[in-house]
């Protein structure tokens, strides 16, 4: 059975092999077929590793071959899959299956070229992030990190043509790599201050950890890691990508945003659980930067038109959340989220993309309303996800939140009132986008309305899968306090082995509840009266302004980074590139121009004066060899 | 004599050939001048010839040592009559072209 | 100072005048005279130093054949006149100068071997004696040391011969 393990990325880099090299030539289905086909048999064989690990125990790292191996340095090309990689496993090809189905019909209308071309690419990044989780070592974890932000790239400019999609996916890009080299550079000092970058093992840096680095090293590593998160999980002040992000089709933000991608830091930070509990300012640093990114963007959110732009910011929110809990020592519950996100974020994207499907691209919400009764199925699996991302009990949000929250409030009662605060607005923004977009009464154009009709069932499907996996998703994850297990918890124990364990009365715990919940409520009913027959169709103003403008975020980052370093760049261009520079090159031609030019002077055709260089020439080597071999005993140094 | 007589001479005779190649434009007598350079190596060659010469045959007196010098300047005759035969052969048909001996109409090198 | 010695210098002061002389005078048919008389100077250096063989060679082929060429085409060219423009002053400045900075350093050599590191001392060429530049030991050696070359020779001669005429034929 453990040697299966090869075999889950295999499939999908097989299926990007045969999909990119074959595109001109494959039929339509027959790419669908593959592309789909081939995270369904990555998903069946993750299933079996799966019941492996949870019937008996990790499977050991196995070792494809050696990758680098440099003096005393060895890193091995070795997988690993222990319970949070099994967990992770089913989240990416499980939910990457159902987007993979879905985009089937999505894509329909693009050309067989560009229809491989995307199926080849979109296998491609769920073949990256198997390796980010599967690798033994942070250096396979940075090959899968590194591919899944060219996936990113490539797939957020998919629709090439278009100059704003490409200035997105160059964002995206620059924005990770600006992680990525913080990540580098812990992966680096890691290996200069251990010499190994396994993770287990009694050689590996966790068992070596306490002993060998310093709290400096540790702080250190563990920030700098964090850094790479913030950029792949899109945190503050790398998070301006993913909103952008929604420039590629939306099953590729479904993926980005459910399945993998943002989830690496998470992944990262969790993997890394024994290091960062060694370092109490990273952990207060990861917990405060994911409260702020939970507040802020969700305040953005609440002001965005763009159906697609309300779920990135909620996105970027819901990580902040995990990023809290990670923070405080909840490892499990940033864990929980995580999958949990991942079934009510892709319920919502894909319902999302089949309302932009049905309206014909029309992604402005005050364009749409009143899509209830045109869009059954959607409309009931987009509903059940606000739910599930609201916290309404009993679905899956719920559980994975309230679980963060507690451990939020055990840490500091003012990380749990921002957190519950920010839960309100999600509840809020949510439905707000529910209200508008599916009810009160239609204000597309005529022709819009005419062609609105429910989506294939290569659409539907997944949604209903998913949104029975949003609903029932949470119950691996019951609190004791509610009569459940928690399974997941106990599942995931051997490897985060520093979760914090928090002891809150019960009568506490069941206060904060209710007021998370109750909040929640209170904000739907808000948003579902306020929405639903006067929806806000006009532009923002005031403070609302401010947040429909994303804080001007952008343009602060335009105005701090990007202009000072295009004037830079333009005074290197002009002065030191033209004048120096090219001084410099055009120089050394110019002279060598002038100087053969006046050696030419010399083949003046004169049978006299060739002759009276020959003469010189004998003279000068009698004087150099009078000269008792002075200037040849120097050349001789030079040449031998 | 001493060998160093004869060797400042043949220097000599050699500078002003070659002074004359590079001060002449007149083609024959550059040609001259080379002949005079070649007929200051044959006097030079002659005189070491019979420089080692000497020192055999003070041991025997019917030791050919150093003939081969003198063979040489024969060859270099041989040589330098078969040059001027051709030489000569360019110079008048160069003449018959340009109506000039002059090296410095042929200048054709340059191109 | 003997009767060789006389000789010696006599031979030398000629030669080096008559050479001068060939790179002097204007007309071309003078130069050829000149040039005669330092060939006859040469030989007469060689009989000094008892090689008559070379001494007789020298004075038939080049004072008698080479030089009479010579003669031969300035008369068939007319160039007794001179007609050489004297414009490129500075050509001639370097030309000279060179030849005598060739001149400087080549007896800079000899001067450090005879003076310096007297490689010199003692080396002297055999006058009237000897019997290696007669005729007889000389065409031992060329017919049965150096026959090939010899043989070599007179197919370069008969090659320089073909090659003139083709050249100095009329087309």
């Amino acid at each position: 059975m453990s040697k299966l393990v090869y075999l889950v990325p295999l499939f999908p880099l097989i299926g990007f092999l045969i999909n990119g090299l074959g595109r001109k030539s494959l039929s339509k289905s027959a790419i669908g077929v593959i592309g789909s086909g081939a995270i369904l048999a990555s998903f069946v064989t993750s299933l079996v590793l799966f019941f492996e690990v949870k019937n008996h125990g990790a499977i050991p790292v196995q070792q494809l071959f050696t990758f680098i191996d440099v003096q005393t340095l060895k890193i091995a090309f070795a997988f690993q899959v222990d319970q949070l990689s099994s967990l992770f496993l089913l989240i990416i090809t499980g939910i990457g299956f159902l987007i993979h189905l879905y985009s089937t019909a999505y894509m329909n209308n693009e050309e067989p070229q560009h229809y491989g071309r995307y199926f080849a690419y979109l296998n491609l990044f769920v073949f990256s992030m198997l390796l980010l989780v599967l690798g033994a070592n942070y250096v396979i974890m940075f090959i899968g990190w590194e591919g899944v932000g060219l996936c990113s790239y490539l797939l957020i400019g998919y629709w090439f043509k278009n100059d704003s999609y490409n200035y997105a996916a160059k964002k995206a890009f620059v924005m990770n790599r600006i992680g990525d080299l913080g990540f580098l550079l812990a992966i680096f000092w890691i290996i200069v201050r251990l010499g190994t970058v396994e993770y287990g093992g009694v050689d590996g840096v966790f068992a070596n950890a306490a002993a060998k680095l310093s709290s400096f090293d540790v702080t250190l590593i563990t920030i700098l890691l964090f850094v790479g998160a913030m950029g792949k999980s899109a945190q503050i002040p790398l998070y301006t990508w993913l909103p952008d992000a929604m420039a590629g089709p939306t099953p590729v933000s479904a993926l980005i945003h459910a399945a993998t991608m943002v989830t690496a830091g998470i992944y990262m930070i969790a993997r890394s659980n024994v290091l960062y509990s060694m370092s109490h300012i990273a952990m207060n640093l990861v917990a405060i930067i994911g409260l702020v990114t939970a507040l802020f963007a969700a305040t953005i959110a609440i002001k965005q038109n763009d159906i697609k732009k309300v779920l990135a910011y909620s996105t970027v929110s819901q990580l902040g959340y995990m990023f809290l809990g990670l923070g405080v020592g909840a490892y499990t519950g940033s864990v929980f989220h995580v999958m949990t996100h991942a079934f009510f974020k892709a319920l919502l994207f894909l319902g999302a993309g089949s309302v932009i499907h049905a309206m014909h691209h029309e992604q402005d919400i005050r364009n749409m309303g009143g899509l209830k009764k045109k869009l059954p199925i959607t409309h009931i699996t987009f509903l059940l996800g606000c739910l599930a991302i609201a916290g309404i009990p009993p679905f899956s949000g719920f559980f994975s939140k309230d679980e963060i929250l507690a451990a939020a409030y055990a840490h500091s009662p003012i990380y749990w009132g921002v957190g519950v605060a920010t839960a309100g607005l999600t509840a809020f923004y949510m439905f707000r986008l529910y209200a508008t977009t599916f009810l009160g009464t239609f204000r597309g154009t005529h022709d819009q309305e005419h062609h609105l009709h429910e989506s294939p069932a290569a659409m539907t499907v997944p949604l209903i899968i998913l949104a029975a996996l949003s609903v029932l998703g949470g119950f691996i994850g019951v609190p004791e306090i509610l009569g459940g297990h928690h399974e997941l918890h106990h599942f995931l124990a051997p490897v985060l082995t520093t979760e914090k364990h928090h002891e809150i009365e019960h009568g506490t715990e069941f206060m904060l509840m209710g007021v998370s919940v109750a909040l929640a409520a209170i904000a739907i009913a808000v948003a579902i009266l306020k929405y639903s027959k006067k929806p806000e169709l006009q532009d923002a103003t005031g403070f609302g302004k401010l947040l429909a403008n994303k804080w001007y975020i952008d343009e602060l980052y335009d105005m701090v980074v990007v202009k000072p370093l295009n004037a830079i760049a333009v005074f290197f261009k002009n002065i030191i590139e033209k004048s120096g520079i090219d001084g410099l090159v055009n120089g050394v031609g110019k002279f060598v121009n002038y100087s053969s030019r006046q050696l030419r002077l010399l083949q003046s055709g004169q049978v006299n004066a060739y002759v009276l260089m020959m003469v010189l020439s004998i003279v000068v080597m009698l004087l150099i060899w009078l000269q008792e071999g002075v200037i040849f005993r120097v050349f001789a140094k030079l040449f031998y | 004599m001493p060998i160093q007589y004869y060797i400042y001479l043949a220097l000599a005779l050699f500078s002003i050939g070659v002074i004359g190649v590079l001060v002449r434009k007149n083609a024959i007598i550059v040609f001259m001048c080379i002949e005079l350079m070649l007929n200051a190596v044959n006097l030079l060659l002659v005189a070491f010839s019979k420089m080692h010469h000497g020192v055999a045959f003070a041991i025997d007196k019917a030791s050919t040592v150093g003939i081969d010098g003198q063979l040489f300047v024969f060859f270099i005759m041989v040589v330098a009559a078969a040059e001027v035969s051709v030489g000569l052969a360019i110079i008048v048909m160069m003449y018959r072209n340009t109506h000039s001996v002059d090296v410095n109409f042929l200048n054709r090198l340059k191109n | 100072m003997n009767t060789t010695q006389i000789l010696f210098w006599f031979l030398s002061g000629l030669a080096l005048v008559s050479a001068l002389m060939v790179l002097l005078s204007k007309n071309p048919i003078h130069s050829i005279l000149w040039l005669i008389l330092v060939f006859f100077s040469i030989s007469g250096h060689y009989i000094l130093l008892n090689a008559q063989f070379l001494a007789i060679v020298n004075l038939i082929v080049y004072a008698g054949a080479i030089m009479v060429l010579f003669l031969f085409v300035v008369m068939l060219m007319n160039l007794s006149k001179e007609k050489e423009d004297q414009k490129n002053v500075w050509m001639k400045l370097s030309g000279i100068i060179a030849g005598g900075c060739f001149l400087v350093s080549t007896c800079n050599v000899i001067f450090n071997a005879q003076v310096v590191s007297k490689e010199l001392a003692g080396k002297t060429a055999l006058l009237k004696e000897g019997s290696i530049g007669l005729i007889g030991p000389l065409g031992k050696a060329l017919f049965n040391d150096y026959v090939v070359p010899f043989e070599i020779s007179s197919v370069l001669f008969l090659s320089a011969m073909v090659g003139a005429v083709v050249i100095g034929k009329k087309d």
